[in-house]
């Protein structure tokens, strides 16, 4: 700190402590009436003071895409879960990244968390998969059953077997449709289909049907449908004996295969590449059935729009989707290789996350546009919509934690923060008080401001930036009276210091001044430094916390530099102060200044100084 | 309060005082047998994990009326796992299931609720992953170390490298001790524990800053005068800012004091009390370790200068010269006044006045 600073920098300060108020003035009221403006009253609380759900995810990458977990797929999903959540009806869910690979979703309470939750936890991975087998699962085993299969003979066995099996599971759900589509062409028909092309479920029939069971998924049709009835197969023949070779390495597990158990469900899908053979489950109509599926021909990412509506002419739901270019290529190929095929091999399957989602049949070849029609109803055809345009999630996730506040121990905590908060405050004006007598004036006008400029940006912040008042932010903001009211401690005993060293009151303000701006930036730096590392660094509630800290440090600064520094040199040039009255904290006698003996002193080293040097 | 205040005035004269740096053998040895401690403490005992670390559940209950071990058999029964569960101060339990994954709890909760007869959504659930606590820890530790970097290298730019090397050694101190008193109370350590700890790193360093600024520049212009060596104007820097120091940190442990009353005593346990808590001790300690240790050190350090073992040698001899001229000749006119009360705390003042100036 060198001395000409020391000189300069005060004059201009002192001359102008109005202009410096003005500005804090105008800020607050500008604060203030850009709140009211705004609508925003009081900070926007967080799911643990309002009460509501909060779940953390972890992005887990999948072995060979180590890279998958970057900013961009985490993005990605987070605009995926957040319309999934919100496309469920519940309003003002939050969806944020949190740290490199966390995603939170608060859901305010209120709205069905478990569903929710549910939709949050099942997004997952999207592919198109040819089916190879379908067959029921639990009651009504397959094996038995004779095939009446509709593919040549390059089908396995077991394929046979289990179409079969598939159809009379179907038939035992829905009735009579699995023979139909098998063997008729009057499945594509319904769907008025083959004009703009579309995928067409049997559930499409079921619509027809009476049947009170809707279902968007194909139930019965199984069996792969390579290349023998397929002229125009793109693939040559090695692909039917892969087939054939994965179905028969799969037929053990296919045939343990129970469907009905969530354990086995939740596992199914593990470690499973898209490249492979997959078994898989589906539901339909509250029957499962199991699935042996080909290799992923279309991923969720080729999807670039879909969603349930309603279509006028006919009445009923349905599901259109809009590929990419690159999906477009890959639907069409698989479509027109399926299409080829007897109706009860013509299915591929929507898997989300190891399980079907739903099955429908291909009766043409498809490009860039398909609808899928089937006995939906609103939600299903919704749901399956959400599914295909946003169950894409680049990256899958695992529920890391599960917070459920009810409101009332969320008013009870926001209650307990602010009476901590009313206590703190006080213990420390009370002690501001005794300490520093009409000093502490200052300090209380500014502890005022501060908390002015903090609320005010805190409730701005709400809409601002999604800013959440949660708890540990509120611990944030009482810790930080403290941090503000060392700044005006620092300043106030270096103003003593100054009257002590026998400087009336104006020139010790000035030049106690620059040495507490001094100290008070660099502590607040290494503050401020230590919130913005914890806000970067961590993740979960350290993070609310590190940013009221860093907020209110910042404010600290604002506040010291443009209200307690004009504030005091205003105040300097009072009688009660400048004289030193007893209760202002700024008695000379009361700081120990001796001016006769302080003379005596000064002299004495300045004459020693020179001897020695 | 006002005979704090003149006791201000008189430290600020250099009319009292207290030799902190030539004391510092004993509190290094303090610092060191605390340290030893808490470092047996946490390999013999370790920390107490929370839930969030360990992966589980945590249900807290409405006001009910409903028995702890009522409770805790519904929860075992219902979860297959050994539950604890407390009585909070309003009424309601709390009711702790380790290793229970997100999926079962669900089912815990419905259970609960049947047994204990209150409404499902009324019961709040915290459930963790196992591996939520360990990434939550990871991070805290990644931030710690970013955070001394920063700071060791911020505080060398802003004061000097010695200074930023004893602040460095005063955190882990702290830390070290708060971890300590953790694991020998055996308080739960739940991610509130962690913010608070961490909290600590910045208010810890504020302390320090404090008193360090105030000693460099007590020793400006060190070099130019032969009356006190570098140890002996640390302490006196360090009793000038004793004041200082203490309202700070008063003044800090206040609102945090306000915390601990309303997180333990009112809500009984939760994000409240558990972040008060760890700011509590590790605020302690830290204004212990800015007096106690982290200027003492620089002094230390400092002494190992060469410049500074000059000047030293420069104010010994001086001093020797003096005694043997206040013997010869009775001439004590400067001794006698300097050496007041607490013996060696003298009045260094005058040579951080006369320092000043020249500055």
């Amino acid at each position: 700190m060198a001395a000409p600073n020391r000189g300069r920098r005060p004059a201009g300060a002192q001359g102008k402590p109005g202009r410096a108020l003005a500005l804090i003035l105008i800020v607050m009221v500008a604060l203030t009436g850009g709140m009211f403006w705004a609508g925003q009253l009081t900070p926007r609380l967080g799911i643990d003071l309002a009460g509501g759900t909060t779940i953390t995810l972890e992005a887990k990458s999948q072995p060979g895409k180590e890279n998958a977990v970057n900013e961009t797929n985490m993005k990605t999903a987070v605009g995926i879960i957040e319309r999934r959540v919100n496309g469920l009806g519940v309003s003002e869910a939050e969806v944020q990244t949190q740290g490199d690979r966390n995603i939170i979703v608060n859901i305010p309470r209120g709205t069905d968390s478990e569903t929710a939750r549910k939709q949050v936890g099942t997004t997952a991975q999207l592919y198109f998969r040819p089916v190879l087998t379908v067959t029921g699962s639990g009651a009504d085993t397959p094996e038995t059953s004779p095939s009446p299969s509709a593919s040549p003979g390059d089908k396995a066995e077991d394929g046979k077997d289990k179409a079969e099996d598939g159809e009379k599971a179907g038939e035992e759900k829905a009735g009579d449709k699995a023979g139909d589509t098998a063997s008729s062409p009057s499945a594509t028909p319904t769907a008025t289909a083959t004009t703009q092309g579309r995928a067409v479920t049997d559930a499409l029939k079921k619509d027809e049907t009476p049947s009170p069971d809707a279902s968007a998924s194909g139930d019965a049709k199984s069996s792969e449908s390579p290349k023998p009835s397929e002229p125009a197969s793109p693939k040559p023949s090695e692909k039917p004996t892969s087939d054939a070779d994965a179905i028969a390495k799969l037929q053990d597990r296919f045939a343990k295969l129970d469907c009905t158990d969530e354990k086995v469900r939740s596992t199914l899908g593990d470690g499973v590449k898209p490249a492979d053979y997959a078994l898989a489950c589906g539901e339909q109509d509250g029957v499962w059935l199991k699935y042996i599926l080909g290799p992923a021909e279309v991923e969720g990412k080729d999807v670039d729009d879909a969603q349930g509506v309603f279509d006028q002419t006919r009445g009923i739901w349905l599901v259109q989707m809009e590929f990419t270019d690159n999906g477009s290529k890959k639907f069409q190929t698989i479509t027109g290789r399926l299409s080829q095929q007897p109706s009860p091999q013509n299915q591929f399957a929507i898997v989300l996350d190891g399980q079907v989602a739903s099955a429908p049949q291909v009766n043409t070849t498809l490009s860039a546009s398909a609808e899928i029609t089937g006995s939906f109803d609103q939600d299903s055809a919704k749901e399956l919509g959400n599914i295909l345009s946003y169950g894409a999630l680049p990256l899958s996730f695992e529920e890391q934690s599960v917070t459920t506040v009810t409101a009332a121990l969320g008013g009870d905590q926001l209650r307990a923060g602010l009476i901590a908060g009313a206590i703190g405050l006080a213990l420390v004006v009370i002690y501001l008080l005794v300490y520093y007598r009409g000093l502490s004036l200052i300090a209380i006008l500014s502890l005022m401001a501060s908390a002015v400029l903090t609320y005010t940006i805190m409730s701005l912040l709400g809409p601002g930036i999604g800013f959440a008042l949660n708890l540990p932010a509120v611990c944030g903001a009482i810790v930080a009276i403290g941090i503000t009211a060392d700044s005006f401690i620092v300043y106030f005993e270096r103003i003593r210091d100054e009257i002590r060293e026998g400087r009336t009151l104006r020139p010790a303000v000035e030049r106690a001044w620059p040495r507490a701006r001094r100290t008070i930036l660099v502590s607040d730096f290494v503050s401020f430094l230590a919130a913005a590392v914890l806000f970067i660094v961590t993740v979960g509630k350290v993070q609310g916390f590190a940013f009221t800290l860093g907020l209110t440090t910042l404010l600290d600064v604002v506040v010291v530099f443009l209200f307690t520094k004009p504030i005091m040199t205003i105040l300097a040039r009072k009688k009660f102060f400048a004289n030193g009255h007893p209760w202002s904290g700024l008695d000379p006698k009361r700081l120990g200044v001796k001016p006769p003996l302080r003379r005596s002193r000064r002299t004495a080293p300045a004459t020693v100084d020179p001897k020695e040097a | 309060m006002s005979r704090l205040g003149t006791l201000g005035a008189r430290l600020y004269n250099g009319e009292v005082g207290y030799d902190f740096v030539a004391k510092r053998k004993l509190w290094y040895g303090i610092s060191i047998l605390i340290t030893i401690t808490a470092i047996v403490g946490l390999a013999v005992r370790g920390l107490n994990m929370g839930i969030e670390f360990e992966g589980g559940a945590v249900f807290t209950t409405p006001k009910t009326t409903a028995s702890v071990s009522h409770a805790q058999e519904a929860a075992t029964e219902a979860s297959g796992h050994e539950a604890i569960v407390q009585k909070l101060g309003n009424g309601s339990l709390r009711i702790q299931v380790a290793e229970l994954d997100t999926q079962q709890a669900d089912r815990v909760k419905q259970d609960l609720a049947d047994d204990l007869d209150v409404p499902a959504e009324k019961i709040n659930a915290e459930l963790v992953g196992p591996s939520w606590g360990a990434q939550i820890a990871n991070k805290a530790w990644t931030g710690l170390a970013v955070f001394m970097i920063l700071v060791v290298l911020y505080l060398a730019i802003a004061f000097e490298w010695r200074m930023a090397l004893a602040a460095l050694i005063a955190l882990i101190h702290d830390l070290t001790i708060t971890v300590g008193v953790y694991s020998l109370v055996g308080f739960e350590v739940t991610p509130g524990t962690v913010i608070g700890l961490l909290t600590i790193l910045g208010y810890s360093l504020y302390d320090t800053v404090v008193v360090f600024d105030g000693l460099k520049e007590g020793a400006r212009g060190i070099t130019k005068q032969t009356r006190w060596t570098y140890s002996e104007i640390a302490n006196r820097s360090l009793n000038a800012t004793l004041v200082r120091s203490i309202n700070t940190t008063v003044v800090a442990l206040l609102p945090v004091a306000g915390l601990l009353f309303i997180g333990g005593g009112v809500l009984g346990a939760g994000m409240l009390n558990d972040i008060s808590l760890s700011l509590f001790v590790g605020l302690a300690a830290g204004a212990y370790s800015s007096i106690f240790i982290a200027t003492p050190l620089v002094a230390d350090f400092k002494e190992r200068d060469p410049q500074m073992k000059a000047l030293k040698k420069r104010v010994l001899a001086k001093r020797a010269k003096g005694e043997a001229a206040d013997a010869s000749d009775g001439d004590g006119v400067q001794a006698p006044a300097d050496a007041v009360p607490a013996g060696a705390v003298v009045g260094q003042r005058k040579v951080s006045r006369s320092a000043r100036k020249r500055s």
